[in-house]
């Protein structure tokens, strides 16, 4: 609670500067977890899928693996999208 | 070179098709050199330069890992793919997270070059690959080297 308190009186203390500082700091790690969560989901489910296939087919397993590269690839790109976003408020 | 199964069918045997595949995007990285770090110049001098470059290491090497991470758990078990694919997606994330962050206050770092440059070469350097992946379920490594057969 002290703690809590503490961060409250800051908060009102901080001159315009600092609390649009805080603001974008904040801003900027949520932007990065919440990008973060759907490719985690997407990467779940697509590879969930291609072990599925590769279990069911295994003479398919070396085509289904590039398949899964190239998709976790694309969907890491909304990670990076949601990293760059982040380090464009928190350093640029 | 193909990738086979063993004879209990559970592991991949021989190169790995996920890293041919990265391998197959750096060397095309090679091509976008010239472009992206014309791209920095324009935008920020010789630091635009340095920023940009530096982008397209982390580009290709997070590729060459995530590959790296998949092929080498292909070949041990497919079970053991899911937690390489999972736990190399958060390790990748983070290394690139610090990649960035542990430059991101020297002289020669221009952020927003170095920001475009990370998401265009990224989906730049797949969309080149999936052309060839998606022409025909063959092998990657090999589609380009039949495409310039033809056209000679």
């Amino acid at each position: 609670m002290s703690a809590i308190s503490t961060a409250i009186e800051l908060a009102v203390e901080a001159t315009p500067a600092e609390q649009k500082n805080a603001a974008a700091a904040s801003s900027a790690g949520f932007a990065y977890g919440l990008a973060a969560i759907g490719p985690g989901i997407g990467i779940g489910y697509l590879v969930g899928q291609s072990v599925q296939a590769m279990a069911r087919q295994p003479e398919a397993a070396g085509q289904v693996q590039t398949t899964m590269f190239l998709g976790i690839a694309f969907v890491e790109a909304l990670a990076l999208i949601g990293f760059v976003v982040f380090i464009l408020l928190k350093f640029a | 070179m193909t990738a086979t199964l063993n004879q209990h069918a559970d592991r991949l045997e021989g190169p790995s098709p996920a890293t041919e595949v990265a391998l197959d995007m750096a060397k095309r990285s090679a091509f976008l050199v010239p472009i992206v770090i014309l791209f920095g110049a324009l935008i920020g001098g010789t630091n635009g330069v340095l920023s940009v470059g530096y982008a397209v290491v982390i580009v290709v090497v997070n590729f060459v890992l995530a590959a790296f991470l998949i092929g080498r758990a292909a070949q041990i078990n497919f079970a053991l793919v899911f937690g390489a694919a999972l736990g190399g997606f958060a390790l990748r994330l983070g290394l690139i997270f610090g990649a960035v962050v542990a430059v991101a206050d020297q002289a020669w770092v221009q952020i927003v070059p170095l920001g475009i440059t990370l998401i265009v070469t990224h989906l730049g350097l797949l969309v080149w690959e999936i052309r060839y992946v998606s022409a025909s379920m063959a092998y990657p490594g090999l589609k380009p080297k039949e495409h310039r057969q033809g056209v000679h």
